[in-house]
């Protein structure tokens, strides 16, 4: 459940309604993924940042980022179940994953 | 630091060791299941012995909060949103996914903003978010609990279920039931808590503690560091992950997490309660609670007949050491949650650890 991926901030919109912070459109490899800013105020377009169950826990240096991107996915692989912390899949848009272990 | 190879690191690994028995504690289900995963397992020699720890929430989850869930399931007008891998864990009178089969209203979310998002798009229901997860999902829910406040959300409850770390580590090193020479620390709890967070580990305790990432290079550099510091009879708090935790970790997080909760005893599965080991929503708050609203209680924990996950959790028992193990429970007929779970200990021996998987034997 503590998984978290790195993804690319393509745009922030600021405080959104009633949202704990600002909300960013995250980059992940082709799917892009909605996550709060909440914990990461100070992120921009442009930063790598370390998502997790939609919300950004830290920002990421650009080159280490990109390196351990492909390792990381490597690790992380494509469970069945739909862990928490991974953003809903290839498949892309906010819906979320439904368990597929038939 | 410069990224070095998987075998090198490996090889020195065995050589720092020369033959001497370590036994060394991942606490975190992510690493469970990389470790074997990334072939890190079985490129380590035979005298490191890796166990798991109490890292894996799903698994940590009491059974009276999932009966507790499967309960307000069945309640009419309430929607229970829940992370994908609690669904399959099994309760007294079955899972959520069962209790959605009888007619039961169970929705899968990625994050708890998409549970207050249901909240909103249906107000005629009460929709209640399970919050289990540890630091890392922690100021999620804050978060959320605030977005909803500000938004005057009154359908929206959470189901209180989250744990911290450090509380469940020490509460191990005081049983001194499970021989730890050293802990492997979780990489994502700790960029939140930061890795000066573990320190009283180290220096109450005496047990080293180095911070992990979740690759095999990263992985095996922080094996490494925890045997060096064995063999010198040191306990050090080092960090592995640099790319992702710093010293102090995420204050604006943990700020978050400050605002809406404060620590309270938990619940552990076959620990029983722990004091301070989980959190409790402040009374400004606690019209958030499900359990408050609805005006319910969890029920005793329990485990299924002969499922061994509380000893599993503790890392005082291997998965293939359970009777059930491969036989009567297995990922499509999972008994205990430990092999529901993605990062359930059962479940990553039983994929990767059985014989011809990588290292299956159990020592
Ligand atoms: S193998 Fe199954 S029954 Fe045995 S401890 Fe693991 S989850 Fe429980």
């Amino acid at each position: 459940m503590c998984l978290a991926v790195p993804g690319k901030i393509l745009s922030v919109r600021d405080v959104d309604g009633d949202a704990a912070g600002p909300i960013a459109t995250v980059d992940f490899q082709g799917s892009r993924v909605e996550a709060s800013l909440a914990m990461t105020p100070e992120a921009r377009a442009g930063d790598w940042v370390l998502v997790h169950a939609g919300f950004a826990l830290t920002i990421l240096d650009e080159d280490e980022a990109r390196e351990t991107f492909t390792s990381l996915r490597l690790a992380l692989g494509d469970e069945p179940d739909g862990p928490a912390g991974l953003p809903p899949a290839p498949r892309g848009g906010a819906e979320p994953s439904e368990p597929s272990t038939h | 630091m410069p990224p070095r190879d998987a075998r090198s690191l490996a090889d020195e690994i065995a050589s720092t060791l020369a033959g001497r028995r370590v036994t060394l504690m991942e606490v975190c289900g992510t690493h469970t299941v990389n470790l074997f995963r990334t072939g890190a397992r079985s490129l380590l020699p035979p005298e490191l012995r890796l166990i798991s720890g109490p890292g894996c929430p799903v698994c940590v989850t009491g059974q009276g909060y999932v009966d507790l869930a499967c309960e307000l399931a069945a309640w009419p007008d309430v929607t229970v949103a829940t992370y994908g891998d609690m669904i399959r864990v099994p309760g007294r009178t079955g899972s959520l996914e069962k209790q959605r089969g009888r007619g039961g209203d169970v929705t899968v979310v990625y994050s708890a903003r998409d549970a207050l998002r249901l909240a909103r798009e249906r107000p005629e229901h009460q929709v209640v978010f399970l919050a289990v997860g540890f630091e890392t999902t922690t100021p999620a829910t804050a978060a959320t609990i605030l977005e909803a406040e500000a938004g005057g959300v009154d359908n929206f409850f959470v189901l209180p279920g989250h744990k911290l770390v450090i509380p469940a580590m020490e509460a191990l090193l005081a049983g001194g039931e499970v021989p730890i020479d050293g802990f492997l620390c979780p990489g994502h709890v700790s960029v939140i808590i930061g890795s000066a967070a573990y320190r009283p580990v180290a220096e109450k305790h005496g047990r080293p503690c180095v911070v992990a990432g979740f690759e095999l290079a990263g992985m095996l550099e922080a094996v490494l560091m925890l045997v060096r510091q064995v063999v010198a009879g040191e306990a050090r708090v080092e960090n592995a992950y640099d790319l992702a935790v710093a010293e102090a970790g995420n204050a604006v997080a943990r700020q978050l997490v400050d605002r809406v909760f404060r620590p309270a005893p938990a619940v552990w599965r076959a620990m029983g309660t722990l004091p301070a080991s989980g959190l409790e929503l402040k009374p400004a708050y606690r019209r958030y609670d499900a359990r408050v609203h609805f005006g319910v209680a969890e029920g005793p924990d329990a485990s299924p007949p002969g499922c061994r996950c509380g000893e599993v959790i503790q890392g005082k028992l291997d998965p293939p050491e359970c009777g059930l193990f491969g036989v009567a429970c297995t990922p499509l007929q999972p008994v205990g949650p430990c092999m529901v779970s993605s990062e359930g200990s059962c479940a990553a021996w039983y994929k990767y650890g059985r014989p011809g998987g990588g290292r299956g034997e159990s020592r």
